[in-house]
């Protein structure tokens, strides 16, 4: 069927091709034409190499297209939330101040991740600060851990801090994010981890491009009574009353527990707003990168078809010319 | 919004934008003396990436405490999906502090408080807006500024009578057949949450 349809172009186009002239262009691409013939060994089938990798990659294009809808309509749904939630950790912030710089001898860094892939370059930025901070933290006498939520940032730190991981949670976002789900987890985390500063490291989601590696730090009751004391920005702590409860203590210790579940739920929910996001970009440029290479394809799947159809028409000519003369 | 641009300026450190940390000088010591303290050995040690940001940056810097007692409280009620009040300016707050009805006032001494499930009340000038809080914290500062962070508040108006005199019976089945002591903690949280519920709509 190819060859007829072939030998109908070839009719077609044999008229003009008579002439002596458009031989020598032609020359070149009949040269690579024929090299191409020579190396597959057969005429018109390659093209066929060509058109198998050209259906590929508008498959692929069609998949990535798919992905960034989806990713889309799952950043929407899930935006929402996430803004609603950012004014449950200001009250925190404005009692206890925000203090990253806090000298402690136990610190836990919380690294927040996706569990699947294709989202760019967030679980990396988390991975990499995690291991900043970690350095930061790290001297005599002093120790820190990782407690990791999601696939992701586990498969980066089992590599090199093996003997590090408290800690790892999967599959935290089966089911949508609520409040009572990530309590539980905080609960989990708080019950099984010793510590005195929780370090949580998240990306917060600023635009549909822009990703911020952020880090928010809890600390823990102990540590908090110490800065009070200490002065600083913790220092008006003490001009507080307290009420409810026995102790100061108690009042404390629900306080930052409790802080640690309303930073924790913000940051998952900015978490995963910025993956949605990433993933929409990730994939939207590799359905232009595919488009590109399909372009390119289409030019190349013209150049060898028209090559062999020459080659095909030189034939039956010289055939023709032989006979005759 | 354009009072953090100082800040973001300051940090820059460009002579042009010194000018305009001038007005604000009161409010930025507070805030970066802890965040430069980090910023400056992150990038003593890890060099190539840049530190992470801190939520006071995402935050506007509270008020200092006035001189004279305003007259208005500014109240933020937020909840894990919602923030219900943002800088409200009300006259009084009465919350459900874990002590009793406690009414909060401009210029009320700074306090820290648990809730306990009941109703927190609004009073501006003669409305009285009620919510039933399902518990949590509530900060009051110095500036007359009161956090009340609950999990959940609902409107009054919108509680059902029969479900919850149901749910209060089936705490209390609970706590009868409850047999370890979580259960019996468990069972005795749901009948307080119920009893206060009970005590909203017919109080």
């Amino acid at each position: 069927m190819a060859m007829a349809a072939l030998r109908r172009e070839g009719r077609r186009m044999a008229a003009p091709l008579i002439t002596p002239h458009p031989i020598n262009p032609l020359r070149s691409s009949l040269a690579s034409s024929d090299r191409e013939h020579t190396l597959l060994g057969v005429r018109s089938i390659s093209t066929q190499v060509v058109r198998n990798r050209m259906k590929s990659v508008r498959n692929i294009q069609k998949i990535t297209k798919a992905m960034k809808m989806v990713a889309a309509s799952k950043l929407r749904a899930i935006q929402t939330k996430a803004e609603n939630s950012r004014g449950l950790w200001q009250p925190f912030t404005a009692l206890l101040g925000d203090t990253p710089s806090v000298d402690v001898k136990k610190n836990v860094i919380v690294t927040i991740s996706s569990d699947k892939g294709l989202c760019g370059g967030i679980n990396s930025t988390s991975v990499k600060i995690s291991r900043g901070l970690h350095k930061l933290n790290a001297g005599p006498e002093k120790e820190c851990k990782y407690v990791i939520l999601g696939e992701k940032a586990k498969a980066q730190l089992v590599r090199d801090s093996k003997k590090d991981i408290e800690l790892a949670f999967t599959e935290l976002q089966k089911n949508p994010l609520n409040y009572t789900q990530v309590a539980v987890l905080a609960d989990d985390i708080l019950k099984n981890v010793e510590y005195d500063a929780l370090r949580i490291v998240f990306n917060k989601f600023q635009s549909v491009v822009a990703f911020v590696p952020t880090t928010s730090t809890v600390l823990s009751p102990e540590v908090v009574e110490r800065e009070a004391e200490a002065g600083g920005k913790l220092g008006e702590l003490d001009s507080y009353e307290i009420e409810g409860g026995e102790t100061k203590s108690e009042v404390l210790q629900n306080l930052t527990e409790f802080q640690f579940s309303c930073v924790m739920f913000n940051a998952m929910l900015e978490n995963a707003c910025s993956e949605q996001g990433a993933r929409m970009s990730a994939m939207d440029s590799s359905s232009r990168n595919a488009g590109d290479m399909l372009d390119r394809l289409t030019l190349t799947y013209n150049r060898t078809r028209q090559a062999s159809i020459t080659t095909e028409l030189i034939e039956i000519i010289s055939g023709a010319s032989a006979l005759e003369g | 919004m354009l009072r953090q641009a100082p800040r973001f300026l300051l940090r820059r450190a460009s002579a042009a934008a010194m000018r305009w940390s001038r007005p604000f000088s009161t409010d930025l010591p507070a805030e970066t003396a802890g965040d430069s303290k980090f910023v400056d050995a992150w990038k003593k040690l890890i060099p190539n990436i840049d530190p992470p940001k801190t939520p006071s940056a995402y935050m506007a810097p509270r008020p200092p405490t006035p001189s004279t007692i305003p007259s208005k409280l500014t109240v933020n009620l937020v909840l894990p999906y919602d923030s219900v009040l943002s800088a409200k300016e009300v006259d009084m707050v009465i919350v459900p502090a874990a002590t009793g009805q406690m009414g909060v006032l401009p210029g009320h001494v700074a306090t820290i408080t648990e809730l306990k499930p009941g109703i927190l009340s609004v009073h501006e000038g003669n409305d009285i807006t009620k919510y039933f809080l399902s518990g949590g914290f509530a900060f009051v500062h110095a500036n007359s500024i009161a956090d009340i962070i609950a999990i959940e508040a609902t409107p009054v108006d919108r509680i059902d009578q029969n479900l919850v005199q149901k749910g209060l019976a089936e705490f209390q089945q609970k706590l009868h057949s409850a047999s370890t002591d979580v259960e019996k903690a468990e069972a005795q949280i749901g009948i307080d949450v119920y009893s206060a519920l009970n005590a909203a709509l017919t109080g």
